[in-house]
């Protein structure tokens, strides 16, 4: 996609070789954000078949269709990967494409700090794959980390994972964190910094807000994660003995490092969802977003309490019933400014007028069931509840509710709403429905029944099961759900492409909408806009369009 | 695969909820009864705002759908940009909710988590292994793996077990879901919980932290004992191992065991076999499964299982150790003699 510009008469054929030099060299905010979109994409596709790949094994009970071994590595690796190198770098490619545009600015604050993060970010991800070759160092075959993506201790010490695989996964998530911190400095000085005139704080997108919450928590959580990295490799190599328990070292301390930050990592995820939804809901109501104060708000709020959750990941590992307690509170509080926005969001559809364009319907489909995500995260926030369900197949379907059901649904329809103003072309609205549909109907057929086996205790990470506890029919629900969303996400693909070189020419607002990314053309020039715009309201094109009745008369 | 997939769909739907079942919604204990009644005010509170909140969306998307056949269609819908009361209804009344959820989550905690302990309490400690449980009963000289007993509890003369859980390797989490909630087992660190089984009968769980390649089958079997039945397996637990020297292959195999570096891990009390590594062995032959519940403790199984571990269990830790066919064959009548 887009790995070269749309061809203009005036324009020669540029040699393969320049292109690529082109791309390699690039300090663009656009090309590196495009380039975080290509790189996560192809990691969904290699994490998403190695999903495909255990929902095989896990059809039927005590199957051999893989080993345990490769099972485990299979879910390591998805998660890892997922996480690390799909979720992160694809929030951060639509954050570095399109925060300059909103706010008016020409690039990022640091364009090179920019092209440097993206290339060790990307480094990381191959030296995890690597693994699968040299993770077994000089001993022979190569073997994938197998040690859980939270790789809980003192799994990853020596003595119960020898060879090379753990190294790569430790330095995999501290180049990725290294990249993952670059960028957040980036974004939070280009949003502090860079906006045009006119654009107060009070003004600025509410996408733009969201990544800087983001961002912000970016900072506070990678940093637990990446000392924690650092001490395991100590453990390793140096004779520390932070997490080697059978030295008094403490497995407890690792899941507070890694749970600190790994709870906000979730909203790290789901704050860029938030971020779309708040600019594509209100476009296709054709209203303004209700409530934007209490917005901006919540997601400071969210930033703020999402830091004091983090030992809800450790219902069970015996803190005293006052730590519990705390975390209980602290774990519900949440859902108060998350309740705000969802009701916000109902607010704005209501009284406006709603087109279904294949980008809504996605939007929708985030609303719906991120409102099940979060019941079912009030579920697992109350700690006796969670000493039954945690780490049984229940988690595995709320997370994956959040990080299917509302953060994929809610990229899929920024993929339908920016496309046309990254490539100059619509995508098809026909395929995009039935890429909507056949997800839809995959997505609940594999996410809703998973919550059931957890219920009647199945836990997760096993690589099969007994065939008497009565998981099986549930199962296999579960894995044929996996083939329609297969179905669905290579429509979505040919979709791009196709659309890439058939679709409709988008012009610069082809949804008529608010934000000052449609003022310029699509694909938008080098420059960005050919002279700084002015702003005077949350809506500059809203008030041009009407100039009669301005945002402005109302903030 | 199908007809694997047809046969265990019918077998499912014959058999029913049998002694299988795992569900935490058939609680058989009282930690587990005061989870699922708070878990029921839980699920009717947060399906009620399910209702609520998905019937609104469902309202709004089909009254406010965008009609391209009315006369003002092509016009902007009037622009609201928020409301500060209708903002605060809807802050308060979740405080609300999270205020009374979490009164009534704190109270299960404490009395869960702080319950005192009586008098007739059973103590018991458990040790997570890579990949199989050991259980130690203090007071009455007991070591076992695997299939734990612990009696009934009575509510007019509670008689609950206390479990002392810690781990030797990684971490594990034991998991009775119709007992109790889970609790973690792990190195260098002690936990507690507490079990009392309200009727007779076989409960069945699993490890539910990851703890290594063969985590799927470190299964759990906890045997609810009527009171006189769990005096007679403790009798029988504390008893010498067995030694049957009317029966010559036992008699061999006793010696190849004690000969082979299996002594080096297990134990078969007032012999020479002493390791701690893996399971004790003194009474196997009295557990319904091996291999940390995987089979059936049958004389074909215990072969196929001491001639090549990882036949059953892929990963697991005891290495095969090359015995003849003789050997395998007067072993097995060895282990089988240890009732």
């Amino acid at each position: 996609m887009a790995t070269q510009a749309i061809p203009t008469p005036t324009m020669h054929r540029r040699l393969w070789l320049e292109v690529v030099h082109d791309w390699v060299t690039t300090v663009d905010h656009k090309k590196i954000g495009l380039m975080y979109i290509g790189y996560a994409l192809i990691f969904l596709v290699i994490a998403g078949f190695e999903a495909l790949l255990m929902r095989v094994q896990l059809a039927v009970p005590n199957n051999h269709f893989v080993s345990p071994q490769v099972f485990n590595q299979l879910f390591t690796m998805h998660g890892t990967t997922m996480v690390f190198f799909v979720g992160m770098p694809i929030l951060f490619g639509f954050g570095n494409y399109l925060i300059p545009l909103m706010i008016g600015a020409r690039d990022m604050a640091f364009p090179r700090l920019n092209a440097f993060s993206f290339w060790i970010s990307a480094f990381g991800g191959f030296l995890l794959y690597f693994s699968y070759l040299g993770g077994s160092g000089l001993y022979g075959a190569g073997s994938a980390p197998d040690v859980g993506w939270w790789a809980y201790a003192p799994l990853t010490m020596r003595a119960f994972s020898p060879g090379h695989s753990t190294d790569y996964w430790t330095l995999a998530i501290l180049l990725s964190g290294v990249g993952t911190i670059g960028t957040a400095a980036n974004i939070v000085a280009t949003t502090l910094c860079m906006r045009c005139p006119g654009m107060k704080l009070s003004r600025m997108p509410l996408l733009v807000w969201l990544y800087l919450v983001m961002s912000g928590l970016v900072f506070v959580t990678i940093s637990p994660l990446t000392a924690a990295q650092i001490m395991l490799m100590l453990d390793r190599y140096l004779g520390s003995h932070f997490f080697d328990t059978q030295a008094g070292g403490s497995a407890v301390l690792w899941m507070h490092f890694f749970w600190i930050f790994g709870h906000p990592e979730v909203y790290v995820l789901i704050l860029p969802a938030f971020a779309f939804a708040n600019e594509i809901i209100p476009v296709f109501s054709r209203k303004a977003i209700f409530g934007y104060p209490a917005m901006v708000a919540a997601s400071v709020g969210i930033g703020f309490i999402s830091l004091s959750v983090w030992a809800h990941h450790m219902f069970t590992v015996g803190m005293t019933a006052g730590a519990n307690t705390f975390f209980v509170l602290a774990t519900m509080a949440i859902s108060v400014p998350t309740g705000i926005k969802i009701f916000n969001w109902l607010a704005t559809l209501w009284g406006g007028k709603i087109h279904f364009t294949a980008s809504m319907m996605f939007a929708i489909g985030f609303l719906f069931q991120f409102l099940i995500a979060g019941l079912t995260g009030i579920m697992l926030s109350v700690a006796p509840f969670d000493w039954q369900l945690g780490g049984s197949y229940f988690v595995v379907a709320h997370f994956h509710y959040v990080l299917v059901g509302a953060i994929l649904f809610m990229l899929f329809s920024a993929f339908y709403y920016w496309y046309p103003k990254v490539t100059g072309r619509m995508l098809s609205e026909k395929i995009g429905k039935w890429h909507f549909w056949i997800f839809l109907i995959g997505f609940h057929l594999t996410f809703d029944f998973m919550h059931i086996p957890g219920l009647e205790g199945m836990p997760r990470r096993i690589y099969t099961y007994e065939a008497d506890r009565g998981w099986m029919m549930w199962n296999i629900i579960v894995s044929s759900g996996a083939i329609f969303q297969t179905i669905g996400t290579l429509l979505f693909v040919y979709n791009m492409i196709w659309s890439y070189f058939k679709g409709d020419v988008a012009g610069p607002d082809p949804w008529d909408a608010w934000t000052l990314e449609w003022s310029t053309s699509s694909p938008p020039p080098h420059y960005n806009f050919a002279e700084t715009p002015t702003v005077e309201s949350r809506r500059p094109l809203w008030d041009l369009k009407h100039p009669d009745d301005p945002d402005s008369h109302y903030e | 695969m199908l007809r694997q997939v047809w046969s265990s769909i019918a077998t499912q739907a014959t058999s029913g909820l049998s002694s299988g079942s795992t569900s935490i919604f058939s609680p058989a204990g009282t930690p587990a009864h005061s989870v699922f009644s708070l878990s029921m005010l839980v699920l009717s509170i947060t399906a009620a705002i399910f209702l609520v909140v998905g019937g609104l969306l469902f309202y709004v998307l089909l009254r406010y759908r965008h009609r391209p056949g009315e006369k003002d269609a092509s016009q902007e819908p009037p622009q609201i940009y928020g409301s500060n009361q209708i903002e605060l209804s809807w802050t308060v009344i979740p405080i609300l909710i999270v205020v009374m959820l979490f009164l009534a989550t704190a109270r299960v905690i404490l009395s869960t988590q702080n319950a005192p302990k009586p008098a007739a309490a059973l103590d018991v400690t458990v040790i997570g292994h890579q990949f199989w449980w050991e259980y130690r009963y203090p007071k009455l000289g007991i070591v076992t793996a695997n299939e734990l007993h612990i009696p009934v509890s009575d509510p007019k003369h509670p008689t609950p077990t206390y479990l002392t859980m810690s781990s030797a390797d990684t971490d594990h989490s034991f998991w009775v879901p119709r007992l109790a909630g889970k609790m973690d087992l792990i190195p260098n660190r002690v936990n507690t919980m507490w079990l009392d089984p309200e009727a007779p009968g076989l409960y069945l769980g699993q490890c539910a932290q990851y703890c290594g390649t063969q985590h799927a089958k470190m299964l759990l079997r906890v045997y609810g004992d009527t009171p006189a039945a769990f005096a007679a397996w403790v009798a029988h637990q504390q008893q010498k191992a067995a030694n049957d020297s009317d029966n010559s292959a036992a008699a061999d195999g006793r010696k190849v065991f004690q000969h082979t570096a299996c002594i080096s891990c297990h134990t078969v009390a007032g012999t020479v076999a002493t390791g701690t590594f893996g399971p004790d062995l003194t009474h196997f032959a009295s557990r319904d499964t091996l291999a940390s519940g995987s089979v059936v403790n049958t004389p074909e199984n215990v072969r196929a299982f001491v001639e090549d571990p990882a036949h059953f269990k892929p990963g697991v830790l005891m290495p095969p150790m090359h015995l003849s066919q003789h050997d395998l064959d007067a072993v097995t009548a060895y282990l089988m003699t240890l009732k």
